[in-house]
Order: C-alpha cells, then sequence, then structure tokens
C-alpha cells in the first residue's frame, strides 16, 4: 500500500493536482484523486509490558482500543469518535483529546513516533517506539494535530498506560464561578481526578485510580454519585449531551483554567476550567476570540461532533512564517490540504 | 564611517561585567558536562533580560555570527560547548522566577532559574515541578527545555515535553515569540514540540511557564536484590504487567551499586547482582495497596531481598545512592564517560550481555545505572584520560553501545541529547531524507544557520565521511539534497 500511495502522491504532485487523504468520512475539499487510510490498517505490534503499540493509520480506532483494553490498558488522551467507523490515523492527524486530557495529557503526549509520506512521496519515520528519545527535532509531535497538511500519516507508536481500577463520578450542584475555583483547588490536592464539566448548573467530576485512592477522594470531596457514568462520560466526550444539540453554532474557547466564566451565555465548563463552550450566534464568534485572547488562549467557531478547528489565528508573524516554511518543506507542491484548509474541517474526523 | 565591529555594538548595549573576551575570563564556559570537548568562543555575553537577547541575536544576525546558548553548562552531550567563531550566550544572569499561580498550578520563569530551585520556591503551597534531573540542584530549565530532560520520576510524571505549557522565545533574527499558551493547546502546528529538545537550535529561550504537580503525601521506596541482571529485568516488566506505573523503577547493577555504597552508604546489597528501586506514591491507603502488589511482584519474579523504606529518611537515603551515581564513579575512575540510549525493554538482557563483552573488547570497566522503566541505559564507562589510547577506547566503545541501541529498536539519546557527541550517530539512526527535513525545519526558524552550529543534526556531507549512512532496504539512500549546515 506505502508504494502505491508513494507513486499516487509522486504523480500528484508532477501534475499539480490536489490530493484528498479520508479515513472514516468522505472530504468535501475539491481534490482529484483520494487516499483511503482505511486501506492500510491493522496492529503492528503490541507489547504491553513496554507500554507500547504500533498501529497502522487505517485501524479503527475501536480495534485499537479494545485491544488495548484486553490487555488492561488504553490510550490515556481519551479520543473521542465522531463516528463508529474512526480511525486511528484521523485521531493522531486532528489531534483530538477527550476529557482526560487535563490529567493525563494530550494525544502528542502519547505519540512516541509517526511515519509519514510527504508531499514528495518519500516515507519518512520520526520518532520511535521507546519512552524517551530526543534524537533530532521532535517531527513526529509536529505532524501530531497538523491536520493532514504535511503528509500521510501511516503508522503510530503510542504510549499506553494501564486502566483504572476503579472509578466513580460525584456530582455537585454549584454556579459556574465555584465550578471553576472547584475545578482548580482540586487539580492542585492531588486528587485522582481523571475529568470535570461544569454543565447545566451541575460539575461532575470523575475520580479513577487504585481504589483505595478512590474511595478516600469520594470522602473528602463529597457530591452525590453519578449512577451509569461511563455512558455520561461517552456522551460527553461524543458531543451527544443535549448541552451539543440544536442549530445554535458552537464556539470553542482554549483558555486559561482559572479564567472567569462569561457573562450572561450558554457555556458548558470543561477540562479542569481549560475548555470552554459556548452556544452563541455566528457573529459572537469575534467576541469569544477576543474573550479566549485575554485569557492566554484561543477560539474557533465549529459544529457539534466533529473535529477541532485548525486555526492559525493570533500566531506571531514569525511563526507564520515558520508554519508556511515548514510546509513548504513537507509539501512543496501543495498536494495536501493548505494550512488553512484541512478537509477534515469540513467533514468530521478522518 | 567606518561601520561597528561586532564587539563594539556589544559593548554598546551591555554592562562592561557581562561582556568578556579575555582569554582567562572565558575558561569557565570553554565547556560542558561533557568535558573532553573544549573550545573558547569568540566571546560571552550575559544579558540580563529579554530585551537584551533580542539585541544581541539581531546583532550577531546582521554580522553573520553564530551563537551558542549556555545554561548552567552540566549537559552530557557537548550542546553548550562554544565555538571559536561563535558568541557564547550565557543565561546565569537570567535567574528570577516571574510568578507563581498556585490555584491554575503554574509558574513563570526566566530561562537561567534551577531546576530544583522551582520546586523549592513552590513548596509551600504544596506544590513542585515534576521532571527531576539527577543535576536539578545546578542545572537550568532553558537547558532542560533545550534537552527534553528526564529523572528518575519521568515515568509517571512526564518529560519536560509534558511539563512546559509556553515558552518566549527570541529567534535569530530577533523576533520575540510566543510558542504554545495558558491553555491546554494552540493554534497551529504543535511548535512547543518542536522547541522542547531542539538543544538550542531553533531559538534562544527567555521564559518558560512550567506546570506544576501537587505533591503527593507520602512516597515510598521498595529496594529489591536480584541474583541476575536478567531477572531483575524481567521484575520491571512484570511490574508493569500488573498495572502498576510506579512513581520511580530504576535498576543498577553490582558495579555501580559497589561504586556508589562507598561513596554515600545508601545502604545498598552489594552483593546482588542488580537491584531495583521501585516507588509509590499518592495516599496512604494507595501507597500500601501498591507496595503490598509490588513486593508480591518482586518476590514472584525472584527478588533475593526486598527492603521498603520506612520514612522519608531513610526513602531519601535509597535515592541518594542512584542519584550519586555519575559522581561515585568519579570517584573509582580517573575519568567515566555516560552514554544514555533508550531501548524497548524486552531487548535489556541481550543489550547488558552485549555491553559486557564489548567491555571485555575494549578493556574498560562499565557500570550501568538504568531508567529501567522506560528503557533508558546509561552505561558509565570508566576510563583514564592520561592514558594514551582510553579515551579513544572509551569513545568507540561508546559509539558501539549507541549503534547496538538502534540495532536493537531504540535510539542513541533518551534525555541528554545529541550534541557533538552523538552526532555522527544520528546518521545510523535517520536517513538522509529524514535529516533534509530537520535541516528545512532549522531553516524555517534560523535561516543562516547561526544558532548552535555543527550541533544535533549532522550535515548529510559528514554522515557521507562518517561511511555509516543509514540504509534502506539494503541499498544506500539516494544523496541528491545538499547540506545547508
Ligand atoms: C551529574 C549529572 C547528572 C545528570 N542527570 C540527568 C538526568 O537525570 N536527566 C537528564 O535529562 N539529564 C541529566 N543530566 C544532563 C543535564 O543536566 C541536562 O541536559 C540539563 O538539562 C542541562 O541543563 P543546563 O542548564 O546545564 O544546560 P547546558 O548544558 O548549559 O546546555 C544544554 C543545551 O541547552 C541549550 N540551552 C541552554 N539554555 C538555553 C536557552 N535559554 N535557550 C535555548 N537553548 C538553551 C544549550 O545550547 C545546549 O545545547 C545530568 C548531568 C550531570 C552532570
Amino acid at each position: 500500500m506505502i508504494e502505491a500511495w508513494q507513486s499516487q502522491i509522486k504523480a500528484a504532485a508532477a501534475k499539480g493536482d490536489k490530493l484528498a487523504i479520508v479515513g472514516s468520512s468522505a472530504s468535501a475539499l475539491p481534490a482529484v484523486s483520494t487516499i483511503d487510510t482505511r486501506q492500510h490498517s491493522g496492529i503492528v505490534e503490541y507489547e504491553p509490558n513496554e507500554l507500547v503499540i504500533v498501529v497502522r493509520c487505517g485501524t479503527p480506532l475501536a480495534t485499537v482500543e479494545k485491544t488495548m483494553a484486553d490487555a488492561g490498558q488504553m490510550l490515556a488522551f481519551e479520543p473521542p469518535y465522531f463516528g463508529a467507523e474512526s480511525t486511528i490515523g484521523g485521531v493522531v492527524a486532528t489531534g483530538l483529546s477527550g476529557p482526560r486530557r487535563p490529567y493525563a495529557g494530550s494525544v502528542r503526549d502519547f505519540v512516541l513516533g509517526t511515519k509519514i509520506i510527504d508531499g514528495k512521496g518519500d516515507h519518512l519515520s520520526f520518532g520511535g517506539k521507546v519512552m524517551k528519545n530526543v534524537a533530532g527535532f521532535d517531527v513526529s509531535r509536529l505532524i501530531t494535530g497538523s491536520m493532514g497538511t504535511l503528509g500521510v500519516i501511516t503508522e503510530i507508536a503510542f504510549k499506553c498506560l494501564p486502566l483504572p481500577k476503579a472509578q466513580q463520578t460525584r456530582v455537585f450542584d454549584l454556579n459556574a464561578a465555584d465550578a471553576i475555583d472547584k475545578m482548580n483547588r482540586w487539580y492542585g490536592q492531588a486528587h485522582p481526578v481523571t475529568a470535570t464539566t461544569w454543565v447545566g448548573g451541575r460539575l461532575y467530576v470523575r475520580l479513577a485510580g487504585a481504589a483505595p485512592a478512590v474511595k478516600t477522594a469520594v470522602e473528602k470531596l463529597g457530591g452525590e454519585a453519578l449512577e451509569n457514568d461511563a455512558a455520561w462520560w461517552a456522551d460527553w466526550r461524543e458531543q451527544k449531551h443535549a448541552f451539543f444539540a440544536g442549530e445554535t453554532p458552537l464556539h470553542r474557547m482554549s483558555c486559561k483554567s482559572t479564567a472567569p466564566p462569561l457573562d450572561d451565555a450558554e457555556q458548558a465548563i470543561d477540562w479542569g476550567g481549560a475548555q470552554r463552550w459556548i452556544r452563541a450566534p455566528l457573529h459572537d464568534g469575534a467576541k469569544a476570540r477576543y474573550w479566549a485572547k485575554q485569557f492566554g488562549g484561543f477560539a474557533t467557531t465549529q459544529s457539534a461532533g466533529s473535529a477541532r478547528q485548525f486555526s492559525t489565528e493570533g500566531l506571531d508573524p514569525a511563526l507564520l512564517d515558520v508554519h508556511a516554511k515548514i510546509k513548504a518543506s513537507f509539501d512543496p507542491y501543495s498536494v495536501f490540504p493548505g494550512l488553512e484548509k484541512s478537509p477534515l474541517l469540513q467533514a468530521g474526523e478522518g | 564611517m567606518k561601520a561597528a565591529t561586532l564587539f563594539e555594538e556589544l559593548a554598546a548595549i551591555l554592562p562592561p561585567a557581562n561582556f568578556k573576551f579575555i582569554e582567562e575570563e572565558m575558561r569557565p564556559y570553554e565547556c560542558d558536562g561533557l568535558s573532553m570537548y573544549r573550545a573558547l568562543p569568540k566571546c560571552v555575553v550575559l544579558p540580563e533580560n529579554e530585551a537584551q537577547i533580542a539585541d544581541i541575536l539581531r546583532i550577531c544576525h546582521a554580522h553573520r555570527v553564530s551563537v551558542v546558548a549556555r545554561g548552567a553548562g552540566t549537559g552530557l552531550s557537548g550542546g553548550a560547548m562554544p565555538d571559536p567563531n561563535s558568541v557564547l550566550l550565557s543565561t546565569a544572569k537570567m535567574m528570577r522566577v516571574l510568578s507563581v499561580d498556585p490555584l491554575a498550578c503554574i509558574a513563570v520563569v526566566q530561562p537561567g532559574v534551577r531546576n530544583l530551585a522551582i520546586s523549592e520556591t513552590v513548596a509551600h503551597h504544596g506544590l513542585y515541578y515534576a521532571p527531576d534531573p539527577s543535576s536539578q540542584i545546578a542545572c537550568s530549565i532553558g537547558g532542560n527545555v533545550a534537552e527534553n530532560s528526564g529523572g528518575v520520576h519521568c515515568l509517571k510524571y512526564g518529560l519536560t515535553i509534558h511539563n512546559v505549557r509556553k515558552l518566549r522565545v527570541v529567534l535569530m533574527t530577533g523576533d520575540i515569540v510566543t510558542i504554545g499558551g495558558d491553555g491546554l493547546d494552540s493554534p497551529g502546528y504543535d511548535l512547543l514540540a518542536l522547541m522542547i529538545g531542539s538543544e538550542g537550535l531553533l531559538g534562544i529561550v527567555t521564559e518558560v511557564t512550567v506546570k506544576l504537580t501537587p505533591k503527593p503525601q507520602l512516597a515510598v521506596v521498595a529496594m529489591a536484590s536480584f541474583a541476575t541482571v536478567e531477572a531483575a529485568g524481567a521484575a520491571v516488566g512484570d511490574i508493569i504487567a500488573a498495572g502498576v506505573i510506579p512513581a520511580g523503577l530504576e535498576m543498577m547493577d553490582r558495579i555501580a551499586t559497589r561504586a556508589v555504597e562507598d561513596f554515600v552508604h545508601a545502604g545498598y546489597d552489594c552483593e546482588a547482582a542488580a537491584i531495583l528501586l521501585c516507588e509509590s506514591d499518592g495516599t496512604p491507603e494507595e501507597v500500601a495497596d501498591e507496595i503490598a502488589r509490588v513486593s508480591e511482584v518482586l518476590r514472584k519474579a525472584g527478588a533475593t531481598d526486598i527492603k521498603v523504606s520506612k520514612n522519608e529518611a531513610e526513602r531519601l537515603r535509597y535515592w541518594s545512592g542512584r542519584k550519586n551515581a555519575f559522581p561515585a564513579s568519579g570517584r573509582i575512575s580517573p575519568d567515566y564517560y555516560c552514554m544514555d540510549g533508550t531501548i524497548p525493554r524486552a531487548q535489556l538482557p541481550r543489550v547488558l550481555n552485549e555491553i559486557a563483552v564489548l567491555s571485555e573488547k575494549y578493556g574498560l570497566r562499565c557500570a550501568n545505572v538504568f531508567h529501567a522503566g522506560d528503557g533508558n541505559l546509561h552505561p558509565l564507562i570508566m576510563f583514564d584520560a592520561n592514558v594514551p589510547g582510553e579515551l579513544q577506547r572509551a569513545e568507540d566503545f561508546g559509539a558501539d553501545i549507541l549503534e547496538l541501541c538502534v540495532e536493537v529498536g531504540g535510539t542513541i539519546t533518551g534525555e541528554h541529547g545529541v550534541g557533538i557527541e552523538k552526532i555522527n550517530q544520528m546518521c545510523v539512526q535517520f536517513s538522509p531524507k529524514e535529516l533534509t527535513r530537520m535541516h528545512d525545519i532549522k531553516h524555517a526558524f534560523d535561516e543562516h544557520a547561526l544558532l548552535n552550529p555543527g550541533k544535533a543534526v549532522p550535515t548529510l556531507h559528514r554522515c557521507a565521511e562518517f561511511g555509516k549512512m543509514k540504509v534502506s532496504q539494503g541499498k544506500p539512500m539516494p544523496f541528491a539534497d545538499l547540506p545547508r549546515f
């Protein structure tokens, strides 16, 4: 498969054609031909004792997670699926992390190595399959979340972590400001918190880890138990919760965890306070971006149940220049989508 | 009017005491922790703030003079080694913690701040900065960022890359940029991942926002003895297989335990072929539970003795031996050379056996200390630089170990960086095309290749001379792209 893709990319480069990289969802961008990542799938290597799994790009996320769960392990960044067929390559290309993000880390924190075919058709390998590796620039993490703009990710090695032995979610009736305060305070107190979300006037706190640690934390933090909490968190992660329903545009803000709540907004607070969701008309997008900037972050507007928006808004001009040069190195003939136009934006993740 | 010289321009923006060009004054900067590589720079500058750094870089850029950054100079790969044609920029005058936000669990610090000083500054909030290189009393956070440094607690708490949120960086042009943000992600490519571990090749870090971690209520370490190195290695895998991620998981062989025991009296079992240190932290209940589980696993794996620390003093004593393994080796040998390969852990018996064979071959002793949890080996090759030929033998021995690490699916460096030391082995680990992309990245940040020249990423020309170009499917890769620096 790799060789076929290499020829396809070289041919497109020679003709000046555009290629679309798709996983489980169709691309909305105009393209002459398509690379369907599902044609390169399967688990290459899995050594639970090494805490490493190596997978091909087209492997369904569900297969990866099931294989790991059977060995008592997980992808600790808790990637959303946004569709049952979602592929692991799509997860890495979009850089999507779920509710555990502030407590365990992001996709890139768990990527140990990637192989890619760049816009010249070269198959390159960066990073590796060991826990620590500082040989050369960390290109495999640069590629993570680059939305297919630098090449086709063909293979990824991840660090695995054990599944928690115990889990419980506690719910608290709180206003937004108090919820933000609690999220931050508890973060600084070494409780086994693995997710926090405030929505609809209630703060949801997921505790997970060794059974004795969870038990102690439940006693210390209080709150009410949430029945069937795994399903609640899955709905939240997949943006199937009622908050995400309806036609009103959705704005995402990434900001400092202690930023105050927005006044008068239909909002949800996530990731220990570092991710905020606002339902508001499109023209409020500018307001959201302004607000996020005040609190050290940035905002994007998107549709529910889809990938993170790729944005280069607000970057220093010197860094935009760096972006353009990196893009030109990996994709000199513009075979792949440009920086502002990833197909993944339009069509959910790959 | 005659154009101002480089020295005139630098002298105009720096206090006299912060600009050194006399040989005796520059001596202290001639090497980093890898002292076999030495050189004097053109001059040394000690800026006091970001604006001065931007001015220095702008001046050097205009004169096309290269710049080598230096933190505390504890690096072990020659990354901060000066270059006779370069300005050496030391961050030693930028040692302030700028702000601490205990609620958001972050601190903003200048690049020269010592790693341990961050934890000391925030200790009264019940917080600390998690990555703990053994050199933490001395090394700077700027150096940690440049090397993506780790420590004995990195298996659970991550490396520098997992604990840094935001950087302010001056590019070679003098442009000041912010990389990363106060949130958990930021727009565009993940340039933060690129900057961390970039060995001073992409920009000078002037401010670091670090994530702080709550101090665990309790930490306890179990110390187990094994009759063979293989059994100790297998026990590490068994602990992981039991679903435990210890706060620290370290191994030392007998040569190492004997060296440190004489030095720090840590209470190590010097008869054992290898010992394991396995730390558990968390709530008292959690720790008790985990230590019980780990002890059970260790016993089943054939531990001949297990000791569990009974109090904080004892825990620190057990660790003191591990943390002093390098200086202890310096006591039993005139010189030592520390390697840093990382391997898939299953390859440990093979790699240790081959190191023993190489040790015979080169006639040099080698102690092994090992971040066992994450597969990061630190063979310490002992030699005497005053014996003709020994230094060369030590370097050849080291190079063989690195190539062995690549051969078994690992990497030439886990945390010390490539620097000047492992530059040739980069040609073994990466293909010319992969190296070319790295040069392109360098070029994207630093068009004229003026930052830390000759380090970290070899030119293809150099690889060709080294004669160990990585081969792909048995065929040498084509050699078309031209080196840029
Ligand atoms: C006894 C001993 C034990 C050690 N233990 C460990 C360990 O456990 N784990 C580990 O990871 N390392 C360890 N090291 C290696 C070393 O301490 C680390 O690499 C450390 O991060 C270097 O920091 P430094 O401030 O001394 O940097 P330096 O040695 O001064 O510089 C290192 C590199 O960083 C660059 N640099 C420095 N400051 C900046 C800046 N502001 N901006 C851009 N680039 C910069 C330099 O150009 C150079 O390339 C050990 C070293 C010794 C001597």
